[in-house]
């Protein structure tokens, strides 16, 4: 595959591997965050964690849109299934996010709801064209990554006149992210859970461009790397994100320039912009309200909005008293600090977000990284 | 008027109904004009709601008898490689087969849903009576039922198996040991790609076929390689995939498994269309593939059978079974790191992000 | 991408297997480039020569020769 297996070659990791320990500072910490859901995963499938020496930490971010997905935007998709018999579909991961009364997509389904899994938006669009009686609703979530695509299918409705569709917008920011992350309390307080940078996100900054990170090196002094999804683009980044953070610089730097540059894709960016506005304030499971941090559709398109069809009013939900989501999503604790984590909380039954998606820090941990909480000898 | 005339039935155009479930002339008709046609044996043509089998040598020799069972509803029922009927042949003489026995009779109940369209019908009896017939395992007994429109996918078809196995052979989940190797018979992910990639609309340059087969032949090569109670374990990685067989024999056995990426065959288009449609191949499921844990003095001699036979020809050594109170299937990736492979959580979901 | 087909859709090959993708969101696509495809959208184009710049940096970063950081367009 090309453009693939090169980016996957064990003999280079290795070799990026040695570098990264060469030039890390003994006896010094280094922490990275990285908030990108392809990430999560490629430190996950490929074992990269193994091959990064003890000094670096890689903490997971809240780079999993299903992750931080509050209760409350659940309840209203259930309820629009359930109670105003609409068609609600979404993708894959989103129907195990567990909500309010032990309920979840799936679990509504099996009660009766519509509710269909789909690989786009378009495919919903397509399910509105083919039942023009019934109201279908894509219960949209994403970061900028999706977003146009949504906004393309909001589009499209307008276009065909479908009477029928409409869209529960939940598409949020990656920028808002990190500035919430950086500016909340923990994080802040010195001594506590000191994250020295970030790795920055791939598909999103393809769409966003690598100016919009350019303020987080300035204003908050925290080195910044793109990274491509494969895992010698990770392994390289660490490595800048290490030399940075020696050389004590704060830039934003693109490991990514195959793909992403500093303005992103226009095209996409005007799509959205045509379709989306800003919303005042959006709650983020774990992180609470945050300000500027989510997209709503524009007057414009009003009849394709969900909220404004339905009348829907949002009522956000706490979520287990135990779960320790907002503080893994946060950075500030892992899954295996969560009393629930492996026994209560588990893929199978989900008692928070992160376990639910497997980019959640909990079910990556659950799925690849349980094993180095215990002692197990791997034979040389 | 001639005595006795009854119009053949319209394969061609015709649906099936109500009246075909009902038991009565319809139902007999379609069961000699199709079924009792297409499977033709001698215990079918007894007529009778049941068969009766004579014993075989290995059980009148102080064997045991085996029977094993499977529902299929599988979709869409015809796929590149295979269809609905194929597989359920198939999947129940594996099953016989993995515990090491001899697979000998089958039994079909099939559900069809009324206005399913006899040609199709008729096209997965006769698939299934053909990979009857080439396993050299007949179907001596069956059931046909009707149900109302929206109430059946079509057709499902449960199938029964019966087989026997020698005295003191004992093969099963919970029969691997520390030091044990792993073997795989071939490729994997090629059935769960080649039904998926017909819903998604990929195109393959050489498209990729369902490996559906029936397994018995290799298993029994397999078990002449090596003496008596060399193999400790045989599964085929179905629904769920290779991770998902690796991760039950592990918890039945009490034991870990430790395998290497590197070692384990991929075609390189089902890598692909994995990579495409955000899947991964060791949760894909096969059709025609089985893990076999075997003793180490043994694994040479077995891995060479399994090559020599045509199911077998890229079987590979992909790991081995180690003590681990955890029970972890762990794996080496080709990258260089060291990833669990766990249970698979619900349906395998396309990543979004 | 290998093809273009009606409206905004467009065939694109990896390793032989082909799919059809949005190219909506990257209208001046054309026949031979490579995309970025994620969830049925190629959301950006991957610039060949740049992808060879980063293979052949990873290269001299795991021969263990002094390396300067690649060229950053940030």
């Amino acid at each position: 595959m090309k453009y693939v297996d090169e980016f996957r070659n064990g003999d280079l990791a290795r070799g990026i591997a040695a570098r990264i320990a060469a030039e890390v500072q003994p006896g010094r910490r280094y922490s990275f965050m990285e908030f990108c859901g392809g990430h999560t995963h490629a430190l996950s499938r490929y074992g990269i964690t193994e091959l990064l020496p003890d000094g670096v930490r890689m903490i997971h971010g809240p780079g999993c849109p299903v992750c931080v997905l509050p209760i409350g935007r659940i309840d209203l998709a259930i309820g629009l299934a359930l109670e105003r018999g609409a068609i609600v579909c979404t993708y894959g991961d989103t129907m195990r996010v567990p909500a309010s009364q032990g309920l979840s997509l799936i679990k509504a389904k099996a009660r009766g709801g519509d509710i269909r899994m789909v690989y786009s938006a378009a495919d919903a669009l397509k399910i509105a064209a083919a039942n023009p009686t019934r109201e279908v609703v894509f219960l949209a979530i994403g970061f900028e990554t999706t977003t146009p695509p949504t906004a393309l299918a909001i589009r499209a409705a307008k276009a065909q006149g479908l009477a029928n569709f409409s869209v529960l917008a939940c598409h949020v920011l990656t920028p808002s992210a990190i500035t919430h992350i950086l500016e909340s309390a923990e994080v802040r307080e010195f001594g506590s859970v000191p994250i020295d940078g970030f790795v920055g996100p791939a598909h999103v900054s393809i769409v966003i461009g690598s100016a919009p990170y350019e303020h987080f090196a300035e204003e908050y002094r925290k080195p910044v790397v793109i990274a491509g999804f494969e895992p010698l683009d990770v392994m390289q980044a660490i490595l800048m994100l290490v030399r940075q953070v020696n050389e004590g610089r704060a830039e934003v730097e693109n490991q990514f320039t195959r793909a992403v540059t500093r303005e992103g894709n226009l095209a996409a960016q005007k799509l959205v912009a045509e379709v989306f506005e800003l919303r005042s304030s959006f709650e983020w499971r774990g992180l609470g309200e945050v300000p500027y941090s989510a997209l709503q559709i524009r007057p414009a398109y009003a009849q394709f909005d969900a909220e404004r069809r339905f009348g829907l009013a949002y009522r956000p939900v706490a979520d287990h008293k135990n779960c320790e989501c907002g503080a893994i999503l946060r950075g500030v604790k892992r899954p295996a600090d969560c009393k629930l984590f492996g026994t209560v909380c588990t893929p199978e039954s989900p008692m928070g977000s992160c376990m639910v998606s497997n980019e959640g820090a909990c079910a990556a941990h659950y799925a690849y990284g349980r094993f180095r909480d215990v002692a197990v000898v791997v034979p040389a | 008027m001639k005595k006795d005339y009854q119009r053949p039935i319209d394969f061609k155009t015709g649906r099936i109904d109500m009246n075909h479930g009902a038991g009565g002339r319809a139902a007999a008709q379609l069961i000699e004009e199709l079924f009792a046609r297409a499977f033709d044996n001698h215990y079918l043509r007894q007529g009778n709601d049941g068969a009766a089998l004579p014993a075989p040598a290995e059980l009148l020799e102080g064997g045991r008898l085996v029977m094993a069972c499977d529902g299929h509803v599988v979709s869409p029922i015809f796929f590149p490689g295979g269809d609905l009927g194929a597989l359920a042949v198939h999947g129940t003489v594996n099953d016989v087969a993995m515990l090491g026995a001899r697979p000998l009779y089958l039994s079909a109940s099939f559900i069809i849903e009324e206005g399913y369209p006899l040609a199709d019908l008729q096209r997965v009896v006769q698939s299934m009576a053909a990979a009857s017939r080439e396993a050299g395992v007949p179907v001596v007994t069956g059931d046909t039922k009707v149900v109302e429109k929206g109430k059946g996918d079509g057709v499902f078809i449960a199938t029964t198996g019966v087989g026997v196995l020698p005295r003191g052979r004992d093969i099963g989940g919970a029969n691997a040991r520390p030091g044990d190797v792993v073997l795989l018979s071939g490729s994997i992910g090629d059935h769960g790609v080649a039904v998926l990639s017909k819903r998604e609309s990929l195109e393959f340059e050489t498209t990729i076929e369902s490996d559906s087969a029936a397994l018995h032949g290799l298993v029994a090569a397999m078990l002449a390689a090596a003496p008596e109670g060399s193999v400790h374990v045989l599964r085929d990685p179905t629904r769920g995939g290779l991770a998902t067989t690796l991760n039950e024999i592990a918890r039945q056995s009490g034991v870990g498994i430790r395998l290497e990426e590197a070692a384990i065959p991929v075609k390189p288009q089902v890598d692909a269309a994995c990579e495409l449609l955000g899947l991964d191949p060791l949760y894909v499921a096969n059709e025609g593939k089985l893990v076999a844990m075997v003793a180490p003095e043994a694994a040479e001699a077995v891995l060479a059978a399994m090559r020599a036979h045509p199911l077998g020809a890229e079987a590979a050594r992909i790991g081995s079974v180690v003590a681990d109170e955890h029970r972890f299937v762990q794996m080496a990736t080709r990258f260089g790191g060291q990833r669990v492979v766990d249970w698979l959580s619900g349906e395998q979901l396309p990543r979004i992000c | 991408m290998v093809e273009r087909l009606d409206g905004d859709q467009a065939l694109v090959d990896l390793a032989g297997v082909r799919k059809p993708v949005s190219l909506a969101l990257v209208p001046d696509a054309a026949v031979g480039d490579y995309v970025i495809v994620h969830v049925g959208h190629a959301i950006g184009r991957l610039d060949a020569a740049e992808a060879e710049r980063t293979l052949a940096l990873f290269g001299e970063l795991a021969g263990g020769e002094p390396a300067a950081a690649p060229a950053i367009p940030a």
